[in-house]
């Protein structure tokens, strides 16, 4: 074992996988010799040489339309994209070919590749560093979405999407590389360093795509949170007396479902939080699938607490951010009502 | 200036219209046989200029010239002539099923055979091909059964993508040919990051990509110019420059301040600029590019300077945009007319062979077009729907399991 942050995981990911396989790939926008602008690729061109870990032009829709003809050569390329902010010149390249591509040549062509890149705000990025567009892609069939909320999961679930025969998005909530954020910007940080879950094997291992895990079990409400947002759960329940069952998704898409209806029903009530914009959000969709798997098992109207439907705003960031406050507030209205 | 000038809008307008005589005074078209051929390595910085000539072997009477002549014996010209007249007969029968209601739609390549049979003889079989939706004729060359395009066309219980492209998107791993995406230029990048994880693994295998003259305004013409640049990736990227972008002539795309392959210039990539209806020169200069790219020379670009014959689909009627007598007064005339009377002149071809060539070519496309269509056309099922379901990713996962069961499967 040893004490990681979220970027240490991350890159320590990348090292196995570079030395297992040779067909594992790096690149993006200062990724190679200087190792990223959040240091995630620190150190990998010098190991494994210039070809296999490199810099690319300032051109995303290039990057991932490359990652793809490489994935389809035999490759197993992981594609930095610097802040998910800029991955909609990609757009195309992620919904209608990644997705697709398996699909359309009814598998006689696929691309294994994983995207990496940073979401979420509280970094003070203003709207172009912060924001969390995983909705965006759940929407479309044919990509898995990861969102991991601590460097023990971020490596376990990186190796399984670099190893995945499926083009995964990878999104690292930037403001948990770290340390567990609570959301009191106001409040000294807790290094990964003091928290059981920095705590990472040096080896290899994987977690499941696909799988949720229960935080904190409880009998009265169940909170579906990911990534940074399950920190912000832990915190308020913790100022609460409410036995609030918390289950980090981990991974969107493909959702565990199963786990979810399971707590609910037993709970019979349920809040949602994300840090994306509101509407037509994941929360959304998962609303709808616990109304549609357990209404008669619910006792109050299932609550979604998120960011606003605005643009991130540089200096409202913490207007904005949905933390502990506004949690609290759903899971109380959730509680009180009949 | 004192008074202020007054700005004027400037919208592209083509030369003639419908019920106008055809125009084609402004084409830059060099003589054939003018055009030297460079070294294959030679720098590019020496070879500027030959984005604003184009490069022609066959002359007026159809004799080769000049030093891009590739030499090629009477029986590859032969069999090329072959692929070319195979590729029309193909679809010209598609076409009829099309008016016949056998499937919902189809896209010919009239006027472009030499474009795409010319290259896929230039390039080796295992070279792998990102093509656009009008190199049906690489497949023909390629010597792929008709039949296997036929029933992807059909969606019939035989094609092998299961019922789930529009017809004409083909994907044929075996033969090297990339399954075709109706996103335009997404190929483009793809084909670079092919041919750079092919140099990555020390392999011998060079990438082709293809779009139309309109599809470089997209922005992943200019991202694949950039990487193929950067990473000198050993790919041949290709403009099919066949005037029309559905009804957008080619100055809608930027072909009025400049030629396509001029913009390889600014990547300091070779652009080269070929006659597309002249089978030699397309041979030799896709033949050059080619050589370059498996040298590790890098990469280059070719404008395949040709007209689009046929309507740009099924869906299409070009009587409502372009004078009609342009596509038989083109002034670089037929890909096939003018292979065919190159080999008369060399006395290895005659009227009576080709008209007999003409008639078993068409026998052997209905024949095929038989055996597809006793598999099914438009409207049988091409497999069971719960196939549609497959595919999405590797593994079914929970949610799509439950979605087939819902549609009761």
């Amino acid at each position: 074992m040893a004490r990681m942050n979220m970027i240490q995981a991350i890159n320590s990911a990348m090292d196995i996988m570079m030395a297992r396989d040779p067909d594992v790939l790096t690149f993006g926008e200062d990724v190679g010799y200087f190792g990223g602008v959040f240091r995630a690729t620190a150190g990998l061109q010098k190991k494994y040489g210039k070809q296999r870990c490199f810099d690319t032009p300032i051109s995303e829709s290039g990057i991932l339309g490359m990652a793809i003809g490489m994935g389809v050569y035999g490759l197993r390329p992981v594609a930095e994209i610097q802040f998910a902010d800029y991955i909609y010149p990609a757009f195309d390249q992620l919904v209608s070919e990644a997705a697709r591509l398996r699909y359309r040549s009814a598998g006689e062509f696929f691309a294994p590749i994983t995207v990496r890149s940073p979401v979420g705000g509280g970094i003070y990025g203003g709207q172009t560093h912060s924001q969390s567009p995983e909705g965006v892609f759940s929407h479309v069939c044919g990509l898995k979405t990861v969102i991991p909320s601590n460097p023990y999961d971020a490596k376990g679930l990186l190796i399984s999407a670099i190893e995945d025969d499926d083009p995964v998005l990878f999104f690292e909530p930037k403001r948990i590389y770290n340390g567990p954020f609570e959301g009191y910007h106001d409040r000294p940080l807790t290094p990964w360093s003091k928290h059981p879950l920095g705590e990472v094997p040096e080896d290899y291992y994987t977690i499941p795509l696909g799988k949720a895990k229960c935080v904190r079990e409880g009998a009265d409400v169940t909170v579906l949170a990911y990534g940074t947002m399950v920190h912000v759960a832990e915190a308020a329940v913790a100022e609460t007396d409410i036995n609030a069952e918390i289950i980090d998704l981990r991974t969107i898409i493909p959702l565990d479902i199963d786990t979810i209806v399971e707590s609910v029903k037993k709970t019979g009530r349920c809040v949602v939080i994300h840090e994306a914009t509101r509407t037509s959000g994941f929360g959304a969709e998962l609303i709808a699938e616990v109304q549609e798997y357990c209404f008669y098992h619910l006792e109050a109207p299932i609550e979604r607490v998120t960011g606003w439907d605005t643009p991130y705003p540089h200096a409202f960031e913490w207007e904005y951010f949905p933390g502990p406050k506004r949690l609290k507030e759903a899971l109380y209205r959730v509680m009180e009502a009949a | 200036m004192d008074k202020k000038n007054t700005l004027k809008l400037h919208i592209p307008e083509p030369p003639s219209r419908p019920g106008e005589e055809p125009d084609f005074s402004d084409f830059i078209i060099a003589d054939a046989g003018t055009v030297a051929r460079p070294d294959v390595d030679t720098p590019d910085d020496r070879l500027r200029d030959y984005p604003f000539t184009l490069i022609r072997v066959l002359d007026d009477q159809q004799q080769a010239v000049g030093e891009w002549d590739p030499q090629l014996s009477p029986d590859v010209l032969r069999n090329g002539l072959r692929h070319m007249m195979l590729t029309r007969a193909f679809d010209a029968r598609m076409l009829k099923t099309q008016r016949q209601g056998k499937t919902s739609f189809y896209m010919q390549c009239t006027g472009e055979e030499a474009c795409g049979v010319a290259q896929a003889y230039a390039l080796e079989d295992d070279d792998m091909l990102f093509t656009s939706y009008r190199q049906q004729s690489m497949l023909v060359a390629r010597e792929w059964p008709l039949v296997d395009l036929m029933c992807q066309v059909f969606n019939n219980p035989k094609d092998r993508t299961k019922g789930r492209q529009l017809p004409v998107l083909y994907s044929v791993a075996e033969a090297n040919f990339f399954s075709i995406s109706g996103n335009l230029c997404t190929q483009y990048p793809q084909a670079v990051g092919w041919a750079m994880a092919s140099a990555y693994k020390g392999d011998s295998r060079i990438a082709a990509a293809w779009i139309g003259e309109g599809t470089t305004a997209e922005s992943d013409f200019h991202n694949a110019l950039t990487f193929a640049s950067v990473y000198q990736a050993p790919v041949v990227l290709n403009i099919t420059n066949n005037q029309y972008a559905i009804s957008s002539f080619q100055a809608i795309a930027g072909g009025e301040q400049s030629t396509f392959a001029a913009r390889a210039i600014g990547y300091g990539i070779p652009g080269l600029r070929v006659d597309g209806n002249d089978f030699l020169a397309v041979y030799a200069v896709t033949r050059w590019a080619a050589e370059r790219a498996r040298r590790n020379l890098g990469p280059s670009l070719i404008e395949l300077y040709t007209y689009r014959v046929a309507a740009h689909s099924t869906s299409d009627d070009p009587s409502a945009y372009r004078s009609a007598a342009e596509a038989t007064s083109w002034p670089l005339g037929d890909p096939i007319q003018r292979l065919k009377q190159h080999l008369i002149g060399l006395g290895e071809w005659d009227e009576t062979r080709h008209s007999a060539l003409e008639a078993e070519l068409d026998a052997q496309v209905l024949a095929d077009l038989k055996e597809a269509e006793s598999h099914g056309t438009l409207g049988t099922a091409p497999c069971s729907p719960a196939s549609m379901f497959d595919d999405v990713f590797k593994e079914l996962p929970v949610h799509l399991r439950r979605q087939r069961q819902q549609a009761g499967y």
